[in-house]
């Protein structure tokens, strides 16, 4: 059994657990939920101990069949791009646990019902990134709507059953596409190769030119609202206002990355020549995402939307730059996956805090946070700092990537996408000054800072914001030989520096 | 001196066997007392059943492969699908053992003193059971039948018992009787319809077996005309009671009137039994002549999946909402019809197994939830259920994700099966509507998710009853089949591949 198969099992026990507990000792459940996520962790950095670097084939690989009809296997495997978002991903959600201590105790279902879900979600996001069958893929990437549905809309706030219902309508129409080219894939790999699922021996077909587009689009389109790409973006605003601080870090951190990680893994491996069909397009939307995103954070009044947008203009970078076509490009959107599901996280779980002692989400009801709650204030900064890209923190290694790599093949787009950056800038300093400078806004006088636990729970985010910013060399070892792996499997050479340079 | 034919009666014995039990159960209602009648008929139905079943797992494998001189085909098909309608039929019938749905005494007039009479004397109309006997003896017949003439004999013994169940409710008396005289004139109309495109049939081939069409159909020596107008009348009566559009007015009427457990029933089984028959005479019978009909068949689907799945979303009352959902599944299945390929063969039976089970664990929930005057099928008196019973109302919400293709469910496989199918010889623009349909049918069973879960119950008086041991035995098998099937699906895959063949 492959430790991946460990990773994915441990919550599920979990999950069990849970069950065994009597309902009414609250305490333990969470404290069973934490210690679960926990030993989860701790596999997984076992995991990445042992990973070997340099290695561009699929590693801890496992191949059970699963319906032998179609030829569907039980099949995971990682590279380094996977690897760093599973590690991403187990870390964040004993973090999240502890930060969203008392979250659970306002929702509709009991709290067992609560750790209960999001267990099942992390099982189902470390499969849904280890798994090297299109089909099973595809399975996990639907079901995990579900959990993410009941947790916007049992534990959210506001309009929570509408924003729950639009997030799950937006998953299921663009899975239900990707289902018809799904379907198309494994018909023509039925012709030509016989019944298989595995993305390897899918991305050996030979398919028409029309199809293929047409295939890519289908897997495309799912992706994208997933990521979310402009203009499939608009379920994500209603939702991010609606989750509690804990799910929005799952759903913006981890879910939205399976958007992206799809489109490396799935759009760009099995369909090259439609993905160098569309890729203009796609640089041109991706444009649009990260100003559109910038521009409308700008705007905002409540601190949630703010992230959603400031996120929408992340998922921007991350596309442009997988969609840069260059070995660079791919490895700096890879870093940066993990990079803004860390800052991410910092930025939604400080600003629950400030939300939750203040009884408030608009920016205009901070003010003065910096003289009151120093310790919070400074975890925000912090975390708007990683937000806007600042040199020592690790976002700015992975933005500098994205650009530098989307420069080598598309100038002008660099160009464009750096203006990104100074609005990043301008949207994250104006809430920074709003909320934390400034004379302290009446009625904040009183606002307590952090307590243990919450400062335990935001310290290791900040600890590898600033980490990696200084020393990414860990994360772009594992990532370098996997971004070129994709690359050169789909036949695109890195442009060579021009002369002179 | 004419000789006997041969009727290999071995390979009739399920049939058999569920004729002898409904003629038992007549005796039943002849001899025995009224109060012992309703566990002496529930035990006489299962029992029946039980044995059919037993016996179909023999005639499974005896090597003769025709029967009644030829006018059945004991095929592979013919097998899963007779097979499935017992599992189902035992099902539905241990909800219909809950004699508390059903009329006193059906005769009498809605409101009328006799009807009061009866209701005081605790009397009660135990003949549901011999009567969904022989409807299901109609339904295993039907989708083995190889002529025309059994094939209609098959179609009324199975129709006319259940033009009755349907006038049986207990309460809303009126609507009950409207949806028994509904469906009883517009199944009398379609089966006409069936005859005369028999007619045709014989006319055009000369030969009332469906291989025989098919032979002339090759030849090309007739008058195509004949053909085509006996298709076109033959496909209404059955299209009529897979409830395609636009045959499919009864569906929602009849679904809300008929007492719930036999809605269920009709909705599982007289599906999969005129389904299993459409497939038989589509691929066997008209197979050569797929180019006349496809185009019209492909109409009739992407219709049926839309208009089902739009209409749908107007409902505001449970049975008719899954009434139209159910029109959508007969979309989905049509797709099977068009692709004429094993593949789709064997999709089209694992579809139509989950999809029985699934609707019947879901009509079994709606049985359960009622307030003091019976039944509520108001979806904005559900409002809340959650709340008040978890359990149930997660249940009910397996089910709806089932049929809306969630993975990890039954309903998920089946479709891709189905559409893999489908796409495999071609018809992918049925694919992509019938996958942009099951985006649209999503939306109305989440709405009744967001009902069930994220709204406070408005008022009090609806209550879902503690179930009696049968019916939560039949919901537990629903549901534990539902994710069964969606976890491990290759435990029925299997053997719908085995048996996805028809011989001629």
């Amino acid at each position: 059994m492959s430790i991946l198969t460990v990773l994915e099992l441990v919550p599920l026990f979990g999950v069990a657990g849970l069950f065994v507990i009597p309902k009414s000792s609250t305490t333990l459940i969470k404290q069973f939920a934490i210690f679960i996520s926990v030993i989860d962790f701790v596999i997984s950095i076992l995991m990445a101990v042992r990973f070997k670097r340099g290695i561009s084939a699929m590693q801890f690989v496992e191949s059970r069949n699963w319906i032998s009809n179609f030829g569907i296997k039980y099949a995971v495997g990682i590279d380094g791009i996977a690897l760093v978002l599973i590690v991403m991903t187990t870390a964040l959600v004993p973090v999240v646990l502890l930060a969203s201590w008392n979250e659970s105790e306002n929702g509709r279902w009991s709290q067992r019902v609560y750790f209960t879900l999001i267990l099942t979600l992390e099982t189902m996001m470390v499969g849904v990134f280890a798994a090297t069958d299109v089909f099973l893929f595809y399975v996990i990437f639907e079901a995990m709507l579900i959990p993410i549905y009941f947790l916007i809309g049992g534990y959210g706030r506001g309009e929570r059953a509408a924003a729950a219902m639009k997030f799950l309508l937006y998953g299921l129409f663009g899975g239900l596409l990707m289902l018809a080219a799904v379907i198309g894939t494994y018909v023509i790999a039925t012709n030509q190769i016989g019944s298989t699922f595995d993305v390897k021996a899918l991305s050996t077909l030979h398919i028409d030119s029309a199809t293929e587009n047409m295939l890519f689009l289908g897997f495309f389109v799912a992706f994208a609202i997933k990521a979310p790409l402009w203009p499939l973006h608009t379920w994500l605003p209603t939702a991010a206002k609606s989750a509690t601080p804990a799910t929005s870090v799952l759903l913006l951190g981890i879910l939205d990355k399976v958007g992206t990680y799809g489109m490396i893994r799935f759009c760009i491996t099995l369909f090259p020549h439609a993905t160098h069909t569309f890729t203009p397009a796609i640089i041109v939307l991706s444009l649009i995402s990260i100003l559109y995103g910038a521009f409308l954070a700008i705007g905002q009044r409540d601190i949630n939307s703010l992230i959603a947008f400031t996120s929408i203009s992340h998922f921007g970078f991350i596309i442009l730059g997988v969609f840069a076509m260059t070995s660079q490009g791919l490895t700096g959107a890879s870093l940066y996956m993990v990079n803004h599901g860390f800052s991410t996280a910092a930025l939604v779980l400080v600003a629950g805090w400030m939300a939750l002692r203040r009884g408030s989400t608009k920016i205009e009801d901070f003010g003065g946070l910096q003289r009151v709650t120093p310790v919070m204030a400074w975890a925000f900064f912090l975390a708007g700092m990683s937000a806007l890209a600042l040199p020592g923190l690790s976002s700015f290694v992975s933005e500098f990537l994205v650009l530098v790599g989307t420069f080598t093949r598309y100038p002008l787009a660099a160009i464009i996408g750096t203006t990104g950056i100074v609005l990043a800038a301008l949207y994250v300093l104006l809430t920074v000054q709003r909320s934390l400078h400034g004379p302290t806004t009446p009625g904040n006088e009183s606002l307590t800072d952090l307590n243990l636990r919450e400062k335990i729970a935001i310290a290791p985010v900040i600890a590898i914001l600033v980490f990696f910013g200084f020393f990414p060399k860990p994360i772009t070892d594992v990532l370098n030989p996997a971004s070129h792996e994709v690359m050169t499997h789909a036949g695109f050479v890195d442009p060579l520096p021009k002369a002179g340079k | 001196m004419l000789a006997a034919p041969h009727l290999t009666y071995s390979l009739l014995a399920p049939i058999l066997i569920v004729l002898g039990g409904a003629l038992i159960g007549v005796l039943v209602e002849a001899v025995i007392k009224k109060g012992s009648r309703a566990a002496i008929q529930t035990t006489i139905a299962l029992g029946t059943l039980f044995l059919a079943f037993v016996y179909l797992l023999k005639v499974h494998t005896q090597t003769s492969r025709t029967a009644a001189v030829a006018s059945v085909a004991i095929d592979g098909v013919g097998i899963f699908i007779q097979g499935t309608i017992l599992i189902l039929s035992f099902i539905a019938v241990l909800y219909i053992a809950d004699t508390d749905n059903f009329a006193a005494q059906a005769s009498a007039v809605p409101g009328s003193d006799e009807e009061r009479v009866a209701i005081q004397a605790g009397k009660q109309q135990t003949e549901v059971f011999p009567l969904t006997l022989f409807a299901v003896s109609g339904m295993l017949l039907f989708p083995i039948a190889t002529d025309l003439i059994t094939l209609f004999v098959a179609l009324e013994v199975l129709s006319l018992p259940l033009y009755l169940m349907a006038g049986l409710s207990r309460r809303r008396r009126l609507l009950s009787q409207e949806a028994a005289l509904k469906y009883f004139l517009l199944g009398a109309f379609s089966s006409a319809f069936f005859l005369f495109g028999a007619a045709f049939l014989y006319g055009y081939s000369g030969s009332i077996t469906l291989d025989g069409i098919a032979t002339a159909i090759s030849t090309n020596t007739s008058n195509d005309v004949f053909l085509l107008i006996g298709i076109a009348f033959l496909s209404v009566g059955l299209l009529f009671k897979i409830g395609a559009v636009p045959f499919h007015s009864w569906t929602p009427d009849v679904y809300q009137g008929a007492p719930t457990p036999i809605t269920g029933f009709m909705a599982a089984c007289t599906k999969i039994a005129a389904m299993g028959a459409t497939l038989r005479i589509f691929y066997v019978g008209f197979g050569p002549a797929q180019w006349q009909w496809k185009p019209i068949i492909l109409t009739i689907a992407i219709l049926t999946m839309v208009v089902g799945g739009v209409a749908a979303i107007a409902q505001r009352d449970v049975k008719r909402m899954l009434a139209f959902s159910s029109i959508a599944h007969a979309g989905f299945l049509l797709a099977a019809v068009l692709a004429l390929n094993g593949d789709a063969l064997k999709g089209a039976l694992f579809y139509l197994a989950t999809y029985g089970f699934t609707t019947l664990g879901a009509f079994g929930v709606i049985t359960l939830v009622r307030d003091s005057s019976g039944e509520v099928s108001d979806l904005n008196r559900w409002v809340g259920l959650g709340k008040k019973s978890p359990l149930a109302a997660s249940v009910f919400t397996l089910f709806l994700l089932s049929f809306a293709g969630i993975p990890l469910t039954s309903g998920f496989i089946a479709k891709f099966s189905l559409f893999t199918g489908a796409y495999e010889t071609g018809n992918t623009v049925v694919v992509v509507v019938g996958v942009l349909t099951s985006a649209i049918t999503a939306f109305f069973y989440l709405r009744v998710v967001v009902m069930l879960f994220f709204s406070d119950p408005k008022n009090s008086s609806v209550s879902v009853v503690i179930p009696s041991i049968m019916t939560r035995t039949a919901i537990a098998i629903c549901a534990i089949v539902t994710i069964l099937l969606g976890v491990a699906p290759s435990l029925l895959l299997n053997t719908a591949q085995t048996f996805a063949t028809f011989i001629r």
